[in-house]
């Protein structure tokens, strides 16, 4: 395993930025933020971003096409970002895990081709836990936030940072990088995961087979019932995709873009004909049935959450997947 | 250009024709002046104006017609309003087609078929109407039963008059909601009109209509004992991508763009009842 | 105090003068109060909290509930009935339909303020005279309660509570407040350095329109940002003007409304200081035309929507702009 002391991560990092775009997390807990590394930015000391990284590989804003428009007549205008190589260093396991998720609802056919570029343009550098903070449950969800995925997995023990090379990608990254020395890991220490308050949340009642039943429950009433309708849980959430594509008039022509959404707002299913989720209470339970059961239906069991928190640190009223699987979960229970 | 589903091809619109005070159906064809896609009776296509918005609609025309692509469209919105206001000529942005389409080779292949629809309901089934008259040995007997609000809100009623009711082994039952003087068929609505007609329970049906239509008319084929497995429908949900992606028209494990738009009574049931 | 709350809670509910209460539900930890409809003494008993970490504003729930039918009974804070009175004066709550229990307040504390003064994994906390105890995953540590409060409570403006069918603890009174010195310090930089405080404070929007959402002054049935026919709705900022405008149109909308209630700034999930944009105008509105407190009092004109002989010229403004 190759082994640099914490201390040199501003030389790593340089070294990284010299060949292409480096995002670290930074910012104090309130701010922290993937962010573009300049010379003397820091990783932060928060667990993990506000925001997760899935913006870089989704962003909220994007231009699909451009047009231009004359008479009766159109022209197609390429304004795609042309796309570059990247490196994003510090990805905790829980949102790493977020990116298969993604892969599947992107890449398959016919794949997103803006999204296929980043994922291809991108390399994933992990960072295994050691703190976590009392929202994390991503162990409930059979994720190792002691042994994060990625292209590079890293850990920091003691006062050196250690670095596996899990694929090509990540490979040349490191083979590039001439810092390194070879050295052992230590143990992990993974008796903090022990402690976790929300560890062992069971899932159990959820899954594609139990669809009406859940879909049904009269627990929906009281959970959705203070939801204001905000879209904070979709947007800091690592797995929401939904989005919008949007027309915006340029001065000399119209931009296509596509924007993130929610299935928490009113006019997401909108139509002249009808709105087929009238009330907070088909939208709220839209988003948790779409995670636990909706998205497991279709792929093979496998839950749409990675365990993160950032919903329970973030809504507004405090409401969030746990309540909602701990509410379920209860009724269900024989 | 580097392509992408969500880009559009440009088309032409190379005939708008009106069909009732809020129909009319457009014909479209590529910037070479073919037809831009093969379909399946039931598909959807996007259409779209840069700056006003993009939106699906089902194809209207049946895959056997080969000059171009019609999609007979209601004025109901942001898109729906630029279009009625259009000529013949305006380029367009397209793309498609979406979603499954009607099982026409498969499982409605030698079975007696009842259509049912009501006001622009019958969009998405012409396209398999006519392309079960294209076929027709193919198919056993075929019943349509068409009403809207008034005689002037028939969809394609020429195409119907002059074609679908001369043709031998095809019965059309015409209705409109309320009596009018230069109209001597059926007055009622629908669902009352398939129950009086008293069908053989043995029929597939293929309907299209207004929600509350579809409500009354299942209600009465339940009644009658049609097995839901050969009751047949087409949904439509709002939708952005047309690629189960957007999130919009997401009902239970299933994407009305991807999955559908085509169901079976006894795959919805299945389904939560959100559409 | 929880104890008194949830011994009315009850009564209000077995006496019949309420169908229904409006309070905090606990949550999964100590501090993830929801806002919830109580409806029986059991679920009172065990789910009903009122603690310290019970800030979120009750008063715009009052818009939707007492339209329900029945009378619902609601909890609320100081700072709280200031919002009620505000929506009464809007016509957006049908008071006759409330049962307005006032609950006196030391101040809320805000879990992202003790977390942002260095606890992790933070699994309990007990208050302890003038200390906040936290228990975390990493063991214990004590910091000042004061620390752990919100922004809005430790430049708290009012203990009043107003418009209240009755009382738990005192009458409450006015506080001199140094709410406005943020702002002051705002108006002390040059147009450049404020230009670029709220361009890096409002870059982090993600739009996800939580205190739009929260905010008791946002009570649109249909906010111009989401009506397509406004022709001003916008789901995403498609460039840093737009990014700007979204809040800088909602500082206006709510301005002579707002009553500095803190729950926009509470609940950006991205910790943009919205509350300064609203204290900017109050603090304006009370310089130009003498102190006003929206949802103070449920008759005085507001001065935006009121027309006096001595109101300040327009051109005070234009001066105002140019020392700027």
């Amino acid at each position: 395993m190759r082994k640099l002391p914490v201390a040199r991560l501003n030389e790593l990092f340089a070294a990284i930025a010299a060949e292409r775009k480096l995002y670290i997390p930074a910012g104090d807990a309130k701010t922290a933020a993937f962010t573009l590394w300049r010379e003397g930015l820091e990783m932060t000391k928060a667990l993990n971003t506000s925001r997760s990284a899935k913006d870089l590989f989704f962003p909220q804003v994007e231009n699909l096409v451009d047009f231009k428009v004359s008479g009766r007549e159109i022209e197609i205008v390429e304004s795609r970002d042309p796309g570059e190589s990247f490196v994003v260093f510090g990805v905790r396991a829980c949102d790493c895990r977020s990116f298969d998720i993604l892969d599947k609802v992107f890449l398959c056919d016919p794949a997103d081709t803006y999204y296929q570029s980043r994922r291809e343009n991108g390399v994933v550098v992990t960072l295994a836990c050691k703190e976590p903070e009392e929202t994390c449950f991503c162990t409930a969800l059979g994720v190792d936030p002691a042994d994060p995925a990625g292209d590079v997995t890293g850990w920091t023990e003691g006062e050196d940072l250690y670095l596996r090379a899990n694929t090509e990608k990540g490979e040349s990254l490191l083979a590039g990088l001439p810092l390194f020395v070879e050295g052992e890991k230590p143990e992990t220490d993974r008796s903090v995961f022990g402690r976790l308050p929300l560890k062992e949340l069971d899932w159990s009642a959820f899954g594609g087979e139990k669809m009406m039943e859940l879909f049904s429950s009269p627990a929906w009433e009281s959970l959705a019932e203070s939801c204001l309708g905000c879209g904070t849980c979709t947007f800091v959430c690592p797995t929401c995709q939904c989005y919008d594509v949007k027309d915006f008039k340029t001065n000399d022509g119209v931009r296509r873009f596509r924007c993130w959404d929610s299935c928490m707002y009113s006019d997401f299913t909108l139509m002249s004909a009808g709105q087929p989720r009238p009330t907070q209470l088909e939208r709220f339970r839209q988003r948790f049935m779409h995670k636990l059961v909706y998205y497991p239906s279709n792929h093979e069991g496998e839950f749409g959450c990675v365990g993160c928190g950032r919903c329970l640190q973030k809504c507004p009223i405090s409401m969030n997947i746990v309540k909602v699987a701990r509410a379920l979960g209860e009724e269900a229970k024989p | 250009m580097k392509s992408d589903p969500l880009i559009p091809m440009l088309a032409v619109v190379t005939d708008v024709r009106r069909d009732t005070p809020d129909v009319k159906t457009f014909r479209v064809v590529g910037t070479d002046g073919k037809k831009p896609f093969l379909h399946i009776p039931g598909q959807c296509a996007m259409l779209s104006m840069p700056g006003v918005g993009e939106a699906l609609f089902s194809i209207t025309s049946s895959p056997t017609r080969e000059e171009d692509l019609e999609f007979s469209i209601k004025k109901c919105g942001c898109v729906t309003d630029w279009l009625h206001a259009i000529e013949s000529g305006q380029q367009v942005t397209l793309r498609g087609p979406y979603g499954n389409g009607f099982p026409v080779d498969t499982d409605f292949a030698g079975k007696d078929l009842l259509f049912v629809a009501g006001g622009i309901g019958l969009a998405p089934l012409r396209s398999v109407i006519n392309y079960v008259r294209h076929y027709r040995d193919r198919y056993g007997s075929v019943d349509i039963v068409y009403g809207s609000r008034s005689k002037a809100d028939l969809v394609d009623y020429q195409e119907i008059l002059d074609e679908w009711c001369r043709e031998d082994g095809i019965n059309v039952h015409l209705t409109i909601d309320n009596p009018q003087p230069d109209w001597d068929g059926h007055v009622g609505f629908v669902p009352n009109f398939v129950k009086e007609l008293g069908f053989d329970t043995g029929k597939t049906v293929v309907m299209c209509g207004p929600p509350i239509m579809i409500k009354f008319t299942l209600a009465g084929l339940m009644e009658q004992g049609f097995p839901k497995e050969r009751i047949y429908t087409t949904l439509e949900l709002r939708m952005k991508c047309g690629l189960g992606r957007c999130g919009r028209c997401n009902i239970g494990d299933k994407y009305v763009c991807k999955d559908g738009p085509v169901f079976r009574l006894d795959q919805l049931d299945r389904l939560p009842d959100e559409y | 105090m929880q104890e008194r709350v949830k011994a009315k809670a009850i009564e209000l509910l077995e006496s019949g003068a309420c169908t229904r209460v409006l309070g905090w539900k606990a949550g999964e930890f100590f501090y993830d109060v929801t806002p919830a409809v109580f409806t029986s003494r059991e679920e009172v008993e065990r789910d009903f909290v009122f603690g310290p970490f019970c800030g979120a504003n009750l008063s715009k729930y009052l818009i939707a509930e007492s339209r329900k039918g029945g009378k619902v009974g609601a909890f609320l804070k100081p700072c709280d009935t200031y919002s009620f009175r505000q929506l009464q004066k809007e016509h957006r709550v049908l008071r006759e339909n409330v049962y307005a229990v006032g609950v006196q307040c030391i101040g809320m504390c805000d879990i992202e303020a003790v977390k942002a003064a260095g606890m992790k994994g933070v699994v309990g906390a007990e208050e302890r005279g003038e200390d906040l105890v936290v228990r975390t995953l990493y063991g214990e540590r004590t910091m000042e309660r004061r620390a752990a409060l919100a922004e809005r409570c430790q430049v708290c403006k009012s203990k009043k509570l107003l418009d209240c069918d009755e009382r738990i603890g005192g009458q409450g009174e006015e506080l001199s407040s140094a709410r406005f010195d943020g702002v002051a310090r705002l108006e002390a930089m040059t147009a450049e350095e404020r230009f670029a405080f709220w361009r890096g404070e409002l870059s982090r929007c993600i739009r996800c329109n939580a205190c739009r959402n929260v905010c008791p002054a946002c009570s649109c049935e249909k906010c111009v940002f989401d009506n397509p026919a406004s022709g001003a709705e916008n789901k995403a900022a498609a460039d840093s003007f737009e990014e700007n405008l979204f809040h800088i149109i909602r500082a206006f909308h709510v301005a002579g409304r707002c009553t500095d209630c803190g729950e926009c700034s509470r609940v950006c999930p991205q910790h943009i200081p919205l509350h300064l944009l609203n204290r900017k105008f109050i603090k304006d509105i009370n310089e130009l035309y003498g102190g006003y407190q929206a949802g103070e009092d449920p008759e005085t004109r507001p001065p935006l929507v009121d027309f006096r002989l001595d109101d300040p010229e327009p051109s005070v403004v234009h001066e105002r702009g140019r020392k700027g």
